[in-house]
């Protein structure tokens, strides 16, 4: 997995988000074991106690969970994982909308936009 | 004094002085396990002294330092591992040689980790510590360090003088062989190449500690890189 971390965020919350986003991009799938704590450290050249901790904020909103002897997995509920992405989704658009609103569009005129540039597409 | 088993280093009112200079001063501090800490600080700012106070080089003219709950000694000697800022190994020695050393002084010393470690840098073990370029010799000494189950892991200056790539090994390294009972302590003045790897930052300005904090507590109280308030808080 490719890691690109910024320095002037905490790097947990990076940490997070980029996982977050791996899963919803389907990069990670549903079920799927992830590496170990130390091996994604070492991957993202982060401290395992960093690592550690996004894991653990993820295991706790419900995206991982972990066998007891096995290791870490990625949940199998998709619908979570939906939810997720619609979430994410969500908050994109209404940064576009923001945006618009900020060149002057009304969101219903950005709407018709919107479908004017797909059927121009 | 109550003891915290959590704490692997305690400094209670250091001061050093070197006849007219005063490098340290009252200096408290508190370290706890597991973790990986940057000492930061520009040239001549007291770290070195810091360093070599905890490893029982240097004795403070006031104050009391006590590792794992003991004054510097031969049994903290045992459980501290220290990486000095110049290089220490005589010259004639090969690789072999070096670690042969490290394996008669230190009973914590892992001698196949070491090994392990070699390969991965693809490092003959018979070539002579004299053949060795800068960057390599100081890798060899970080493996060195690092492949003893020690405690606390003061590292003074570990990436000084390598290249990029190097830094990274080094860093790495560091990273893939600390344990959750064991702390390394990592001075430096390059704190962008260190800053994602460390829990948390001490930083030093002549002879005093103006803070210590975890860095994911700077990052998102200040918005900014440790780099940036580095070099806003030590401006020339």
């Amino acid at each position: 997995m490719e890691w690109e971390l910024s320095s002037d965020r905490p790097i947990y919350i990076q940490l997070i988000e980029q996982l977050q986003a791996a899963i919803i991009a389907g990069n990670l799938s549903p079920g799927d074991k992830i590496p170990s704590v130390r091996d994604l450290a070492s991957e993202a050249q982060v401290n395992p106690n960093t690592m550690q901790k996004a894991l653990a904020e993820l295991e706790r909103n419900g995206l991982l969970y972990t066998e007891r002897t096995s290791g870490r997995y990625i949940t199998s509920d998709k619908e979570l994982i939906m939810k997720l992405k619609k979430q994410s989704a969500k908050s994109q658009i209404q940064e576009f909308i923001e945006k618009m609103k900020l060149m002057g569009f009304q969101p219903e005129e950005t709407l018709a936009l919107i479908e004017e540039t797909i059927k121009d597409k | 004094m109550i003891i915290n088993m959590n704490t692997i280093l305690e400094c209670n009112q250091i001061t050093k002085r070197y006849s007219s200079l005063t490098a340290l001063t009252s200096v408290n501090l508190s370290l706890g396990r597991g973790k990986v800490i940057g000492l930061l600080g520009p040239n001549g700012s007291g770290k070195t002294t810091l360093i070599k106070i905890i490893n029982g080089l240097l004795v403070p003219n006031e104050g009391t330092l006590l590792v794992n709950g003991q004054k510097p000694g031969p049994e903290t000697k045992k459980i501290v591992s220290y990486l000095p800022d110049k290089s220490y190994l005589p010259d004639w020695m090969k690789v072999k040689d070096a670690i042969n050393m490290y394996q008669d002084f230190y009973e914590n010393f892992n001698k196949n980790k070491a090994y392990e470690m070699l390969k991965r840098l693809d490092l003959d073990p018979n070539r002579k510590l004299k053949s060795l370029s800068k960057g390599t010799k100081e890798k060899v000494q970080l493996i060195l360090v690092m492949s003893r189950d020690a405690d606390l892991y003061c590292l003074d200056e570990p990436i000084g003088g390598v290249d990029p790539a190097a830094r990274d090994y080094i860093l790495n390294t560091i990273i893939t062989n600390y344990n959750e009972n064991s702390t390394v302590l990592i001075s430096t003045h390059l704190i962008a190449d260190i800053e994602n790897v460390l829990d948390e930052v001490i930083f030093i300005k002549e002879g005093h500690i103006t803070l210590h904090n975890s860095v994911d507590e700077i990052r998102s109280q200040e918005g900014k890189s440790i780099d940036t308030l580095f070099r806003e808080v030590f401006k020339c």
